[in-house]
């Protein structure tokens, strides 16, 4: 696989439920080692999108290919070799409420490398720092935890296994605006120190001008915008200039 | 991959070591690094550390937390460290790594000698703490049925009927079936054991004493325990987790009134209609074993049984079924309202109201043995 190939590779991808058909039709491919942010309106079928390329729903029609493996044409036991090179952040984190956050962040390690106890704890650890969590922090049950520190152990988690890829869900919902922008900062740092791909999706216009490095607007279950920043603000597209160009964008001084 | 090829080190003169990384330093060689980084970190010496990085192909958060393991101590001892030869690529990671990783260790939790003492301690005090917990559940929903009582409007009808459903009525056919298969098996065991001294009629005393007056009851408040009893535990400690009671709180309303009161009434009415409906299936039950197995005519059981009990044998198992209930009801709820943030506080709460009120119901039912026997009844 050459490095030109993309980390993510939609292609007329349809989704739907009954009669409704939420994703229609739609293309994108996301580069490696790039952020890229995803946009919609709220029941517009993001959350969908990312359910789907995770396997988490069935599509209907269409191809999915992550880091060159097809999930419809490899075997199940190749596709959990590509999933260990993913990992996700849920909008609420789903840590896991029994364990510690230390035990949280070895649990995929736990599951999918033999490694020394000690190695393995003191990677934890390792990351539990980069995202700014402390030792103490560490050994705390997920209940005792604040929602941005929820927010920051799952990414920690969903970092275990160093993944070539992270889907982040939402990842600043909840979160007061210095967290907020604390937490962009630290995506765009792991991004540089791991070398990762980020697929993001966001409400959040700081984190899009901020840390994206391109932006996907999704409207009628299509990409109708898909660049940086500033082809967001010169798109034609209704939906696209309402959100980029409406009072909240103006407020944050983007236009 | 020969573990030799991963790392070299030459410790020289003077305390001086010369460490060389060679390769791919990924989570797929870290079990083969992990005692390498160990090893030369013993041959380590007083003297400046050098790690050469130059023929490193590859490296991860699990390489980069070895290396930073491989330096540790030397730095930690005042000793210089100097890298060569990182590739650029590598230099973001390796920094990310090093500066979190100056943390301290936490300080081992210390046990205390008297462990088991204090232990057995702290489950005394807990056994206060439940026993006290349940009186205040009782209070607290003696004072809501008061409330509702002077303004009976607020009573959630509704809720209590749909409760009366779902514990009730819906019980009713495990209970019949249940109950019909003890009073077969009772009669069987005593027709069987009876018939060696010719007394095999007194079967039907047997089934029909032990049936109203203690089994009916018990089995019945076994079976709504677990069935109905874990289920309001369940429920309730999930709008616990979720902070629905909170939420009930805020607004003004009393959660125990909305949500105990009308779950426990439900069980009280339940309870006495289950148990008389499962004393009459396990007397069937009796019946039809006496007669298939036991060659009795039904004229002859049915004339037998009502020489052999009375009403009072009657009035003694219906008149513990509400009490049972109350009792059911209140562990049930008690456990629910202490659900913490966690799913497995979920599970533990429902498994202790199961084991809590099937042993309080069948404590309370050697209490009311001692009752009405000193009363004569």
């Amino acid at each position: 696989m050459s490095d030109e190939a993309p980390a993510i590779r939609l292609t007329d991808l349809v989704v739907g439920f009954g009669n409704n058909t939420v994703i229609d039709h739609l293309s994108l491919d996301v580069r490696r080692g790039e952020i890229l942010g995803l946009v919609g309106a709220s029941g517009g079928g993001k959350s969908v999108l990312l359910r789907t390329i995770l396997g988490l729903l069935r599509k209907r029609s269409g191809t999915i290919n992550i880091l060159g493996a097809n999930p419809d044409e490899v075997s199940s036991a190749a596709m959990r070799a590509v999933e260990r090179h993913w990992g996700v952040l849920f909008q609420q984190g789903a840590l896991f409420s029994s364990l510690t956050v230390r035990q949280n962040v070895e649990f995929p390690m736990r599951e999918y490398l033999q490694l020394p106890p000690r190695l393995q704890s003191s990677v934890a650890i390792t990351k539990l720092g980069m995202v700014g969590l402390s030792a103490v922090d560490a050994e705390k049950l997920p209940e005792e935890l604040s929602g941005g520190m929820i927010k920051r152990a799952a990414l920690a988690r969903a970092l275990a296994l160093d993944p070539d890829i992270v889907f982040l869900d939402e990842p600043t919902s909840g979160l007061d605006p210095i967290a907020a922008s604390d937490f962009d900062r630290l995506i765009k740092t792991l991004q540089k120190a791991l070398g990762l791909t980020v697929f993001m999706v966001t409400h959040d216009l700081d984190s899009l001008a901020t840390v994206c490095d391109r932006v996907a607007a999704l409207a009628d279950g299509k990409i109708v915008a898909l660049g940086p920043m500033s082809a967001m603000l010169a798109s034609e597209h209704p939906w696209v200039q309402a959100y980029f160009r409406g009072q909240r964008a103006r407020n944050n001084s983007i236009v | 991959m020969e573990s030799n090829d991963l790392l070299r080190w030459n410790a020289g003169d003077g305390g001086q070591i010369e460490i060389e990384a060679d390769g791919p330093w990924t989570v797929t060689n870290a079990v083969a690094l992990d005692s390498l980084v160990d090893a030369a970190a013993q041959a380590a010496g007083t003297g400046p550390m050098i790690v050469d990085m130059h023929g490193v192909t590859a490296i991860d958060t699990f390489g980069a937390c070895l290396i930073e393991r491989l330096v540790t101590p030397a730095k930690a001892r005042g000793q210089k460290v100097v890298f060569k030869g990182v590739l650029d690529q590598h230099r973001s990671l390796l920094d990310a790594v090093a500066r979190v990783s100056d943390h301290t260790p936490l300080p081992p939790k210390k046990r205390s000698p008297l462990a088991a003492i204090e232990g057995l301690g702290r489950s005394l005090i807990d056994l206060g703490n439940d026993l006290s917990a349940l009186l205040v559940m009782l209070g607290a929903i003696a004072m809501a049925m008061a409330r509702v009582i002077r303004r009976p409007r607020s009573f959630r009808l509704t809720a209590a009927v749909n409760q009366f459903d779902r514990v009730g009525l819906r019980s009713v056919p495990i209970i019949l079936l249940i109950t019909f298969l003890i009073g077969a098996i009772i009669a069987q065991q005593g027709i069987f054991n009876f018939r060696k001294f010719g007394a095999q009629t007194y079967a039907i005393d047997l089934v029909g004493i032990l049936v109203l007056r203690e089994l009916g009851v018990l089995i019945v408040s076994i079976m709504v325990a677990g069935r109905s009893g874990s289920s309001y535990t369940a429920e309730l400690g999930s709008m616990k987790m979720r902070e629905e009671i909170d939420a009930i709180r805020t607004m003004g309303l009393d959660p125990i009134e909305i949500l105990m009161l009308p779950r426990v009434l439900a069980l009280v009415l339940a309870l006495p209609m289950l148990t008389f409906i499962g004393s009459m299936s396990a007397l069937v039950g009796g019946g039809l074993v006496s007669w298939l197995y036991g060659g009795m005519s039904v004229a002859t059981y049915i004339t037998r049984l009502r020489d052999a009990i009375s009403v009072t044998h009657f009035e003694v198992g219906m008149w513990k079924a509400p009490f049972m209930a109350l009792v059911i009801g209140i562990v049930a709820c008690t456990e629910g309202l202490r659900v913490q943030g966690n799913t497995e506080s979920l599970g533990f709460h429902t498994t202790e109201s199961v084991v809590k009120s099937i042993f309080l119901v069948i404590v309370l039912d050697g209490f009311f043995a001692m009752f009405f026997a000193s009363i004569g009844m």
